[in-house]
């Protein structure tokens, strides 16, 4: 009898299921179709999507555990786990697992990605010029951009402890951290503005010429110290990153074992390297590796400063080249890769950081 | 007390480098925002800080009638000295005066001296030339005028919006449901797939591009917002998980078991209890994303292409760099436009901005 009923409610549970996945399926493909063929005002697709993206996505997840709550306690805690994380494992492994595979793939591939090519692309990267150069200039962009970062976010937070007007001091440093790298593009192009003649309406030429020196493109002179001119964009933008996290730190040092120090007679410079550096070292290493990932990537600047030309190419610039513009995907799958790699190290630390914490 | 001295003496000093690095820091920002106030020709003609008051040479209203046959390739006498005509062209400084060609045919020499100038024009006509898509005119430095199209820098604002929004308020729902079942529910494959998000966090975008673009095309999703929220998302989740886990997970046990006790299912408590509980959080990271959509370059170039109408604002801005490098009455205020939101989400909403961005700086 009971046995029986089991089954019976198994039934409607199964159909239910059913009629609920196909249902979700139909409701949600004819979404997708509806978004993806749209000519409707954008504000109306926004306000329509905003909607789907909260009801419809909700209403996901309602209607699938509805079905889940058929079935017996012992399936249903099976089943419910994977419909909680169902739609965002689908989207990560459609639309970055899986492509990442794919990309390693087809850096075996020659150009149209028809022809097996073994290696050869990874040889190409380190004998073509334009992209051994742009290697060097992005170990440049990670070498200087993130030591001046970290040590000038570490010397502005301990300033800004010791001053009046901390709060306000972090705040304008931070402020470039908001805006888009494409902005500050722009606001440095303007900076390094160079026009012939007399009169200089680029910042830096004008203090140049105050000085009584020559007006100079500086992005795009003598090669490679134009690079420099773009690294100081990343600088501008990131400090204040490295500044608040550091800021953090150097709080949690115990005041007392700074009274301590200053008793025996050190002096601030010795207390700084020999108290406060020790003391703030995990701290400094994740910002130094998340300012070097970040860096590894840099694209957007190096695009609107100068597209990359007057050998300020950078990998992510040179992937965009030869995959979108000389549709190469044998040497853009290639130049992602090689990026990937770049990245493994922290991918590796980030992990043992986890596990240390005691996450699982 | 001596002690005391030195620390407020060293404090001075501190405020006052400290004060000198925010001011390097603010100047690049302020040079931008002044020159979008200023008129076209005048961008072009002066540097922006000339808006400020400061001392230049003006017109004494004295002039200097040098003889008709003077002969300007030697050295020319004015006033007992002699100058060359080179020098009389750009201005030359004599006894805090100086001298200057005013008509240099009728050999008229004009007398100048050093005066506060302060008069800055101001205007509102880029943000509006840079917004419309409308034809206006535009006054050259020489008084010419010149028919320009306007950049329609709003219709690629609103995209901008119409993109952000929804690839915000998606990934946010999806990642805290994901988050809620790798904290609280146990099922085999949980820590694998964790660790894969793990992976994912500071994964470069570019190892994506080629195979997702090749699905697009397949799926005519090119081009279209559904196509940018989906990646948008997609690439949004490992860390909009990552971070509402890190929140969800440390919420006290007793809160869930009192509630088992009650008889409320996984999916009561979370939608019931953990999202209002999580709100703080989901600020926090729902502006990061929002932020990082709004900033976003790489990602639309790739998958809005050349598609005038759904392009978005950092799009536009680098194709005016790259296409109308000197009118820089458009670009100032362009870019301007595309700071605001940023600007008023940072100054406004500091403490979910900052902690958004600490949780969120590993992003790929």
């Amino acid at each position: 009898m009971s046995a029986q009923a089991k089954q019976g409610v198994s039934l409607k549970a199964v159909l239910l299921s059913v009629v609920i996945l196909l249902g979700n399926l139909v409701v949600h493909g004819a979404i997708f179709m509806f978004f993806r063929d749209s000519t409707l005002n954008p504000l109306v697709t926004a306000v329509l999507a905003v909607i789907w993206g909260v009801l419809g996505v909700y209403l996901l997840y309602f209607t699938l555990n509805l079905a889940a709550e058929q079935y017996p306690e012992r399936v249903r805690r099976r089943i419910l786990p994977y419909i909680f994380i169902g739609p965002g494992a689908i989207l990560l492994g459609w639309l970055l697992v899986l492509p990442a595979l794919r990309t390693l793939y087809l850096s075996f591939f020659n150009a149209s990605s028809e022809k097996f090519v073994g290696l050869a692309n990874y040889a190409a990267i380190f004998s073509d010029r334009l992209m051994g150069i742009a290697l060097r200039n992005n170990l440049l962009w990670v070498f200087v951009g993130t030591l001046a970062c970290v040590s000038l976010g570490l010397l502005i937070a301990i300033l800004a402890d010791r001053s009046s007007f901390e709060k306000l001091a972090k705040s304008i440093i931070f402020m470039p951290m908001a805006i888009s790298f494409v902005a500050a593009g722009v606001i440095w192009k303007f900076v390094y503005y160079y026009q012939p003649g007399d009169e200089q309406i680029g910042m830096l030429n004008a203090i140049v010429t105050f000085f009584g020196g020559e007006p100079q493109a500086w992005t795009s002179m003598i090669q490679p110290w134009n690079n420099f001119f773009l690294i100081l964009i990343l600088i501008w933008m990131q400090t204040g990153f490295a500044m608040v996290i550091f800021s953090a730190a150097i709080k949690g040092v115990p005041e007392d074992i700074l009274e301590a120090a200053r008793v025996d007679g050190a002096g601030e410079v010795k207390i700084f390297f020999g108290i406060m550096i020790p003391y703030i070292s995990t701290t400094i290493l994740t910002v130094t590796t998340t300012i070097i990932v970040f860096t590894l990537k840099i694209f957007d600047v190096v695009m609107v400063m100068t597209g990359g030309q007057y050998d300020t190419e950078v990998v992510a610039t040179q992937f965009y080249r030869q995959f979108f513009m000389y549709r190469n995907f044998g040497y853009g799958s290639t130049l992602a890769i090689v990026l990937l790699i770049a990245v493994l190290p922290v991918i590796i630390i980030n992990l043992r950081q986890f596990r240390k914490q005691g996450g699982f | 007390m001596v002690g005391r001295k030195k620390r407020k003496g060293s404090k001075t000093l501190v405020n006052i480098i400290l004060g000198f690095i925010c001011l390097l820091w603010l100047i690049p920002t302020l040079g931008l925002f002044i020159s979008s106030f200023r008129p076209a020709a005048d961008i072009l003609q002066t540097g922006w800080w000339n808006v400020f008051p400061h001392q230049d040479w003006k017109k004494s209203g004295e002039s200097v009638q040098l003889p008709k046959e003077t002969d300007l390739r030697q050295p020319i006498e004015v006033g007992g000295k002699t100058f060359t005509d080179d020098q009389l062209k750009s201005g030359v400084t004599v006894d805090g005066d100086r001298l200057m060609w005013e008509n240099r045919r009728a050999r008229t020499l004009s007398v100048m001296e050093k005066g506060w100038e302060f008069k800055p024009a101001l205007t509102l006509d880029n943000y509006k030339n840079v917004l419309s898509g409308k034809e206006y005119k535009l006054k050259n430095a020489d008084g010419s005028e010149t028919v320009q199209k306007g950049s329609g820098l709003s219709q690629a604002f609103w995209n901008t919006l119409t993109i952000a929004v929804p690839a915000t308020v998606i990934p946010v729902l999806i990642a805290s449901f994901a988050a809620y079942a790798f904290a609280w529910l146990r099922f085999p494959g949980r820590k694998t797939l964790f660790v894969v998000i793990i992976a994912m966090l500071v994964i470069p975008l570019q190892v994506a591009l080629i195979p997702v673009l090749k699905d697009y095309t397949a799926l005519g999703l090119n081009g279209s917002y559904l196509g940018i929220w989906l990646a948008h998302t997609a690439f949004g989740l490992p860390l909009v998980i990552y971070f509402m886990y890190n929140f969800i997970s440390q919420l006290p046990k007793d809160l869930f078991e009192s509630a088992f006790i009650d008889g409320a299912s996984h999916f009561t408590i979370f939608s019931r209890l953990i999202l209002p509980l999580s709100v703080p959080a989901l600020a926090s990271i729902g502006i990061f994303q929002f932020l990082w959509v709004w900033n976003d370059y790489l990602v639309s170039l790739i998958f809005i292409g050349n598609q005038p109408d759904v392009q978005v604002m950092s799009m536009k801005i680098a194709d005016l760099v790259g296409s109308r490098g000197n009118d820089w009455h458009l670009l100032t205020s362009a870019a301007f436009i595309s700071m605001l939101m940023p600007l008023a989400i940072f100054f406004l909403l500091q403490k979910y901005f900052v902690r958004g961005l600490m949780g969120g700086s590993v992003k790929g």
